[in-house]
């Protein structure tokens, strides 16, 4: 393989995890305030079809997003009301909410089924994209791209440098003691809910105007990506950097069994289309490796000095969950 | 600042958890508010620090002027900050980000110039606190201390305490109470809430006691401890006498058990248990008295030597081998690992006794329950939840879980936050039960009267070092407050007793 053909290929695993990202920023925020959106797999393929019949409908494919943001966040909103307001288990109504959207999409997008509309043109960012190397690999997108570079960044940011993100990580982590601080710990919950949701129906357009163009009902292959981008929010430890690590390292994954293919010859084909799922699970668990007892119990066996080393990398790879994901919060 | 509050009332349902409360407390006092559990201190507390609001016509004035306290955001815009018994922090922050968190200011928070607040705060108060640290490093202690300087910055000038000094290391207290004298001197109104009655006497210039929501007293020093008590319990209450108790067979056997986990290293403990022995722990928090406790139950596996029960040696088995020869382990955090949230008094009766078929006779379960409740003076009906109980009856409940036959029975601080009747009460049931059964107690308390009035012999534990079994009646307070704190330790690792 030359370099032309591997620039190409990755640039296109940073593409297809574009999508990825948009939902495990939007989750990430969500569960960062404490509220678990198990809908994102009903969002994303509901907001794919949206975004794809409005985008054909009105020949516009910012119109096409703008609706994909819309539902997801009123998706999110009622999993907000549920379990915010009427104080129900977010599990159940969010898993409700995965099938529904699910059959909603493949009912309601019948009439759009295999027609070919607008999508994404590449944009290249002149001055940057002719950089060796680099120009090709991340400024040759397509804007939905860009702006998944810009939602890691930004979420990242906010969380953990704003004054605001930080109130958001003491939400999730104890509401009574972000509540004595003066946060409106329900109002928050619900404003981040919905931006999260309003992130992960970027998703959905992101694949039917532009990865994968088009909609094809139940063979658009993207049942299951919602359930992969949970997992991977988990992984990531509520970060959004480790969390588009994880995004990254899916679609590159998942690209590796393409590419393998035809050199792999004597290995079925379906081996190498769902080794990144086990592969993914065991890479994840080795980042996450610090918190079990038996590392521990390791690690209490080291000379000091390596102890303590290993000790500090372990805790800064570590990653706990908000302690009140999914927990209502009233006050006493 | 000058704290009145003025005819506060305040009910829950048919109940009143303050009646017409009328308090006057001048700035650069140290006031303390004693009153057994239940006696409505932490509603009167939470309506000054906003958690609640008072029934309409109570007033609060601050200064002389008349405020409306509607939330802790509100509390602490007025100046008024409070120090909740279990920190209201995030553990898994860091140090800096706790103390930031919840300062208004703008979007990007200048981190430079917070350290540096911080840092001379810490310094003032001779703090050492890392902020670079997370939290769930810290003892109760070094989280109080970082509460305190962070209300302190948050423009607080009433400080109230919740039982502050449970759970930490006499070293912390007395760095807390000459905190809390510094900050009086400077004007500060510190509120000092407790239900121990050594620390009120020596801190506070003037006490007001609550029972029943009421107001029922109020003196200034000397404080004579008799007229405290009697004020807070309506009626005279006594320790009663130190009974040592006459032992029996060996029950627990350990011989050179050796434990460890990330931060600390036990070896070589020996230890012979009798029936009808208590064996006291004291020591820091995180000194490995927890670990070793948890050998005792099973939970923990030694690294090295063996444990034998009424001579059977049960080293490395599980939990349940230890249960089955009747070993009980009341662990300290009541609500998540002693008791199930959600269920009633009469499930857990139920859940503890041996099964007999699959279903559940609740009739007979219901007659279990009332008679248990009767017989332990639970306050509380068969259907009540546990969470539902104050900690005094949670614990009694426990008590009245503990098997039968029963040979050790394990306590991680019995007594914490209950009040003097109740640690009475829990003591003279717990010693009743074990002569009756023949049993042992191993407890843990970080209460070094608690240790000394109630244990035969103890054990001092310092960063995993464990001395050898001392006879209670052989050390004072003092000698106690020094091994915990590492002193008077020989070479070779023993307590020099």
């Amino acid at each position: 393989m030359n370099q032309e053909t591997l620039l190409v290929g990755l640039a296109g695993v940073l593409a297809a995890a574009a999508p990825i990202i948009f939902a495990v920023v939007g989750e990430t925020l969500s569960e960062r305030a404490g509220v678990i959106n198990l809908s994102m797999n009903g969002t994303i393929l509901l907001t794919a079809m949206s975004g794809f019949a409005v985008a054909y409908t009105t020949d516009s494919i910012f119109l096409g997003f703008l609706a994909g943001m819309l539902i997801g966040a009123l998706v999110a909103l009622v999993v907000a009301f549920a379990s915010i307001t009427l104080k129900q288990s977010q599990v159940a109504i969010g898993f409700v909410l995965a099938l529904t959207c699910r059959d909603l999409a493949y009912f309601l997008g019948n009439p759009f089924m295999g027609v070919s509309g607008p999508r994404l043109q590449a944009m290249p960012i002149s001055g940057l994209n002719d950089i060796p190397v680099l120009g090709p690999l991340f400024f040759r997108q397509e804007m939905s791209t860009y702006i998944s570079y810009l939602a890691i960044f930004l979420a990242w940011l906010w969380i953990y440098r704003t004054r605001p993100g930080l109130m958001l990580q003491g939400i999730g982590e104890k509401p009574a003691a972000a509540y004595i601080r003066g946060a409106n710990v329900n109002l928050m919950r619900y404003v981040y809910t919905v931006i999260g949701g309003a992130l992960i129906g970027l998703a959905g357009p992101t694949y039917s105007l532009g990865v994968r163009a088009g909609w094809m009902g139940t063979i658009s292959g993207l049942d299951g990506i919602g359930w992969i981008a949970l997992s991977i929010t988990i992984f990531g430890g509520w970060n959004p950097a480790r969390a588009a690590f994880g995004a990254y390292l899916f679609a590159f994954l998942q690209w590796l069994g393409l590419v393998l293919q035809p050199v792999l010859t004597q290995v079925p084909s379906q081996v190498l289309q769902v080794a990144p799922f086990p592969l993914m699970i065991l890479t994840l668990l080795l980042v996450n490796i610090g918190n079990t007892e038996w590392v521990d119990r390791t690690l209490a066996a080291m000379p000091e000095s390596a102890r303590k080393f290993t000790a500090k990398v372990l805790r800064a790879m570590r990653a706990s969950p908000p302690a009140a994901l999914g927990v209502p919060f009233e006050r006493d | 600042m000058n704290v009145e509050l003025k005819n506060i009332h305040k009910h829950f349902g048919k109940t009143y958890a303050n009646k017409g409360i009328d308090l006057t407390v001048q700035s650069g006092t140290i006031q303390g508010i004693l009153g057994e559990n239940g006696a409505g201190k932490s509603t009167l507390m939470k309506i000054l620090s906003g958690f609640i609001q008072a029934d309409p016509g109570g007033e609060i004035i601050l200064d002389g002027k008349s405020v409306v306290i509607n939330s802790p955001a509100d509390a602490i815009h007025v100046g008024v900050g409070m120090l909740h018994q279990d920190p209201l922090d995030f553990p898994p922050m860091r140090v800096l980000d706790n103390f930031l968190l919840g300062r208004s200011g703008g979007l990007f928070p200048n981190r430079t110039s917070v350290r540096q607040d911080f840092l001379n705060l810490a310094r003032q108060f001779d703090f050492s606190l890392d902020p670079d640290n997370y939290v769930d490093a810290l003892t109760v202690g070094e989280r109080q201390q970082l509460e305190i300087i962070r209300l302190l910055w948050m423009g607080a000038r009433v400080l109230i305490l919740d039982e502050p000094t449970t759970g930490i290391s006499a070293s912390q207290k007395q760095k807390l109470f000459a905190t809390l004298k510094k900050l009086a001197e400077q004007g500060m109104t510190i509120i000092f809430v407790s239900h121990k009655l050594e620390d009120v006497e020596f801190l506070c210039n003037q006490v007001a006691v609550l029972r029943a929501g009421e107001l029922v007293g109020m003196t200034k020093p000397p404080f004579e401890t008799s007229t405290l008590v009697e004020l807070m319990f309506g009626k005279v209450v006594t320790l009663g006498d130190r009974q040592p108790a006459k032992t029996g067979d060996t029950v627990l056997s350990l011989q050179n058990v050796s434990l460890e986990d990330v931060r600390l290293k036990i070896k070589n403990v020996n230890l012979d248990l009798r029936a009808g022995e208590v064996i006291g722990l004291a020591g820091l928090e995180g000194s490995g008295q927890g670990m070793f406790i948890r050998a005792c139950a099973g939970l923990v596996r030694p690294v090295g030597g063996k444990v034998f029960l009424k001579g059977r040696d049960l080293t490395g088995k599980a939990y349940h081998a230890f249960k089955h020869q009747g070993v009980n382990f009341l662990p300290a955090s009541r609500l998540e690992e002693g008791l199930v949230p959600g269920l009633s008094l009469t499930d857990h009766f139920i859940l503890a006794e041996e099964p007999t078929g699959v279903f559940i006779d609740r009739v007979a379960g219901q007659r279990l329950a009332e008679d248990r409740i009767k017989s332990f003076n639970i306050r509380g009906t068969p259907t009540s939840t546990v969470e539902s109980l104050s900690g005094g009856n949670q614990q009694r409940a426990e008590l009245a879980l503990l098997q039968s036959p029963l040979s050790l029975v394990l306590l991680e601080h019995p007594t914490r936050g209950l009040d003097i009747e109740s640690v009475i009460y829990i003591w003279s049931k717990l010693k009743d039960r074990c002569k009756q059964d023949g049993a042992a107690i191993i407890f843990i308390s970080s209460d070094l009267e608690e240790v000394l009035q109630y244990s035969d012999r103890l054990l001092v534990f310092f960063s995993g070092k464990v001395s050898e079994p001392i006879d209670a009646a052989t050390i004072s307070v003092e000698q106690l407050g020094q091994l915990i704190g590492g002193k008077g330790w020989t070479q070779k690792g023993d307590a020099n007793a």
